[in-house]
């Protein structure tokens, strides 16, 4: 779980205290009970994992059991003041759909992902296999990630969806990336909105 | 963790109350009896109390067994007990047998002291909100002035959010299980068939059949029939029974033929054999009468603006007769007023009556639901 801490801290920085934040693929539920925690937010997760929605209740998380590919309709316009997607963005099927929808929902969205375009990524398509990292940790046969894509992908999709990058932190195995993010930076997490 | 245990052998109580009870219908039931159980021990600061409300056909006896009928467990036992989901080392639960119930609550089947005579048909509507505030007074009788929990399915469901409506202040937490905001009207219309099979029994005698010295069994049965069809899903009832013919091939008779034919007759047999068909009609009314958006024009959010609870809310995926988009209505209804809330769909074949089972996923939320909270 050591991959997911660096961008718990930065969606934390990003967090107002007193916040309404939906989390959507929640997991155990612990980014929300660390924003309850130092951000007093009036969280609530999304998952559809009984296991995971188990763990949630047991953490004392908020947590609605719904499926995300078929949308966030239940939701109302404009509830949240963040909506957040953590590494989960690369396993839906409707990326288009799900960021629109995250920012119909939330005033901002946040959103990190593993970036496919990683040098040890391209080393290792370079070498023949597909590649399997602290950031991209299962096997292709295994993966949930249905969905391959690099930085400058989502931020191509981005730009045709209209949407604004607010803020970007890349991160190279939890090390802050100034430049060539997307050579090397295996996540990145942005704050987006809409203009 | 111990092995989950039965609470044993439990004694019914009867509370009688003689203060008049103001009915939504505009009726009066001048004085009362709740008969109603209780498992594990109210702690010294009275804060572990946890009310279980019961549906159409349930009672008082929600867990543990009879002395003088061992085979007579509670409607709830794989819930209730030392070990279990709703732990009564932890929790001091409550189960009541609500108004115009047949199970020694007043119903149409006592005596109405103003006539001599069996209430019968002169038995007033009660409505979900009136038994609520009939639980309310025993809670006070009881010294409980606040409930850890209110938890129920199906029609206990909608006990248990009404508790959260009509009590806020009352109630910490709240377990609302296959259940639903209001019914839909093909769910009337259950209910309907159900009651008219019972009305038109020429045993019926306009209710007042206890004088007759019958009871509308063939109605009832007939109630009970259609009600049970609602209550499994075409899948369970196809890997129950599927086409199973009891003979091996088709005899071209009415009598049962078909497996499924068999089992439905006999629950309805059974059932009319104990229910009072009275009970059954103003049961199936009180369903159909709840709608606590009405008063604010169908709008559900503005009529939960009040509860100030944390909820649990639980549906199961084949339930087609308290479907998971209802429980969603209230789940999304909750969060729109920023209410603490968590939801969980169970994958559970069995229909509407999942909510009774120990689907083990099902009872881990509930576990892991009630360890959270604090008395």
């Amino acid at each position: 779980m050591a991959a997911y801490r660096y961008d718990y801290e930065v969606i934390t920085q990003w967090i107002t205290p007193g916040e309404r934040v939906l989390d959507l693929g929640c997991g155990d539920g612990s980014l929300l009970k660390h924003l309850m925690e130092v951000r007093q937010v009036q969280g609530y997760g999304v998952e559809n994992d009984p296991e995971k929605l188990l763990a949630c209740v047991r953490n004392g998380v908020n947590v609605v059991q719904a499926n995300m590919d078929e949308g966030l309709s239940d939701f109302e316009d404009g509830f949240f003041d963040h909506v957040i997607m953590s590494l989960s963005l690369q396993a839906m099927h409707n990326t288009q759909g799900i960021l629109a929808e995250m920012l119909r929902v939330g005033h901002e969205a946040v959103v990190s992902f593993p970036n496919f375009g990683y040098w040890r990524h391209r080393q290792s398509i370079l070498n023949g296999r597909m590649p399997v990292s602290e950031s991209l940790p299962h096997q292709w046969f295994n993966t949930p990630n249905v969905r391959f894509f690099t930085i400058a992908d989502f931020e191509a999709l981005c730009e045709i969806n209209g949407i604004a990058i607010r803020e970007r932190l890349a991160f190279d195995e939890g090390q802050l990336v100034k430049d060539e993010a997307n050579f090397l930076a295996s996540v990145a997490v942005y704050r987006l909105g809409r203009n | 963790m111990i092995q989950a245990q039965s609470v044993g052998v439990v004694t019914p109580q009867t509370a009688h109350f003689a203060t008049p009870l103001p009915l939504r219908s505009g009726g009066v039931l001048p004085s009362y009896d709740l008969v109603y159980e209780t498992y594990g021990t109210l702690n010294a600061a009275r804060s572990n109390a946890v009310l279980v409300c019961h549906a159409l056909s349930g009672s008082h006896h929600v867990a543990g067994r009879y002395a003088d009928t061992p085979d007579n467990i509670g409607w709830w036992d794989n819930l209730v007990g030392p070990g279990k989901p709703l732990d009564t080392r932890k929790f001091f639960v409550i189960g009541v047998n609500n108004l115009g119930g047949c199970y020694g609550t007043t119903g149409p089947v006592s005596i109405n002291p103003a006539t001599g005579k069996p209430w019968g048909a002169a038995f007033p509507f009660v409505t979900v909100e009136d038994w609520v505030d009939a639980q309310a007074r025993l809670a006070d009788l009881l010294g409980i002035e606040r409930f850890a929990a209110v938890v129920g399915g199906s029609l206990g469901g909608m006990q248990a959010l009404s508790w959260t409506l009509q009590y806020p202040e009352r109630v910490g937490h709240a377990a609302v299980i296959a259940s639903a905001p209001k019914l839909t009207a093909q769910n009337i219309a259950f209910n309907e068939v159900a009651r008219q099979a019972i009305l038109t029994d020429p045993d019926f005698h306009g209710g007042n059949y206890y004088e007759h010295g019958v009871v509308p069994a063939r109605g009832l049965k007939l109630a009970r029939m259609v009600g049970h069809i609602t209550y499994l899903s075409d899948d369970s009832m196809g890997e129950k029974f599927g086409r199973s013919l009891r003979h091996g091939k088709a005899v071209y008779s009415y009598d049962v033929e078909f497996e499924i034919e068999s089992y439905l007759r006999y629950q309805g047999d059974k059932f009319a054999g104990y229910f009072d068909a009275n009970t059954y009609l103003l049961t199936t009314k009180a369903l159909d009468y709840y709608d606590p958006a009405f008063a604010h024009g169908g709008n559900l959010a503005a009529a939960l603006a009040g509860a100030s609870a944390d909820f649990l809310v639980v549906s199961f995926t084949t339930d087609w007769r308290f479907s998971p988009a209802r429980s969603r209505e209230i789940v999304y209804a909750l969060l729109h007023n920023q209410r603490n809330v968590s939801y969980a769909e169970i994958d559970c074949a069995a229909g509407h009556d999942s909510f009774l089972l120990d689907e083990p996923h099902y009872h881990a939320v509930l576990s892991a639901w009630f360890d959270r909270i604090k008395v």
